[in-house]
């Protein structure tokens, strides 16, 4: 261990603290039994499906594009993550090929 | 204890996607925190206390000496900047539950945020029971994967590079769900073309703030049309 367990524990805490305070924010600002203003109602409807949308982009931004495989294995597996699922509409089946087809094509293909 | 037995079996399906990606990306956290000189228990207890994937995953780079406290809040708090947002959807589910709702704000990661909002529960189990099933498991996957990085991970028999696509694959199938009501379309293509945007103009590690801000703009600008919509988005 490169630091003392209580400086460890101490960082842990930090992290912990600070992650939840992310987490908690919206909560204190518009506390249980106060009305919840329109526009934030709003906002809580619609943000869902943006918020989904731009973690797909999260989960793909160390994707690489410039250089070879030029975000080849990403593409094709994405696309037929969702083709699959607009046709079958099994969860577990899209992840699962999906994911499988992933690994092989980054492991073997390129 | 009446019904958290069946509210756990009836959410256990749903939670399968995150159990394979938590699990890996979990072993991935156990490993990266193991080289460290860290036991298990060091990893177990992180993902008790602190249970955020990216966030765990930079957290690992705290440990060494010099490195300020001041630090560790800052990068901390923007690489999970997000999920500031994320209960703003949630306000009125969660102040249904009582005081299981302090439990539910801290497992707020990605996943459980986007199962909680998109998932329609099943009307023979009582709702607050399922919600928080869904919450308890994905966290034990969470933590079981960490353990089982930090314990065997170094030795572990197969190839799992590519595994955390699982991630990626459960975003794009709730992304497709989604999409299929037709007022979700606008927000979602929102969502991803400022992403991309952001991503572009700010890079990898610091997009996704001046992205959710975008976002927010937007749909603002958007809200005469949007909120034609009436009916809820996230019951």
């Amino acid at each position: 261990m490169p630091l003392s367990a209580g400086s460890s524990f101490l960082i842990i805490l930090l992290v912990a603290l600070t992650t939840f305070a992310t987490r908690v924010a919206p909560f204190l600002i518009f506390p249980k039994g106060k009305e919840i203003p329109k526009t934030i109602q709003y906002l809580g409807k619609v943000l869902t499906p943006a918020i989904i949308g731009m973690l797909v982009v999260y989960c793909l931004r160390n994707t690489v594009i410039l250089s070879t495989p030029h975000g080849i294995p990403e593409l094709v597996a994405v696309v037929v993550v969702a083709v699959l699922h607009i046709w079958k509409r099994n969860n577990l089946l899209s992840i699962g090929v999906g994911t499988v087809l992933y690994m092989a094509l980054i492991q073997t293909v390129f | 204890m009446t019904g958290y037995k069946k509210a756990f079996r009836k959410a256990f399906p749903y939670t399968i996607p995150v159990l394979t990606g938590y699990l890996f990306i979990g072993i991935a956290f156990g490993v990266m925190y193991a080289e460290k000189g860290y036991s298990f228990l060091w990893a177990i207890l992180m993902s008790l206390l602190v249970y955020a994937g990216s966030g765990q995953y930079l957290a690992v780079n705290f440990f060494v000496p010099g490195f300020s406290f001041l630090q560790v809040i800052f990068l901390t708090f923007m690489v999970n900047v997000r999920h500031i947002f994320y209960g703003i959807s949630l306000l009125e589910k969660f102040n249904q539950m009582g005081m299981k709702r302090w439990y539910m704000i801290f497992g707020l990661t990605d996943e459980t945020y986007s199962l909680l909002c998109t998932t329609n529960v099943p009307e023979d189990v009582e709702k607050d029971k399922f919600l928080f099933a869904i919450s308890i498991m994905n966290q034990s996957y969470w933590v079981l994967g960490s353990a089982i990085g930090a314990i065997a991970g170094t030795v572990l028999p197969i190839n799992s590079e590519g595994i955390d696509f699982a991630m990626t694959a459960l975003f794009v199938v709730i992304f497709v769900e989604q999409w299929m009501d037709r007022k979700n379309r606008i927000p979602e293509i929102i969502g991803v073309v400022v992403a991309i945007v952001a991503l572009m103009i700010f890079g990898a590690n610091s997009f996704v703030l001046p992205a959710m801000l975008a976002i927010v703009a937007l749909l603002f600008v958007g809200r005469k049309k949007l909120d034609k919509e009436d009916d809820e988005i996230c019951h």
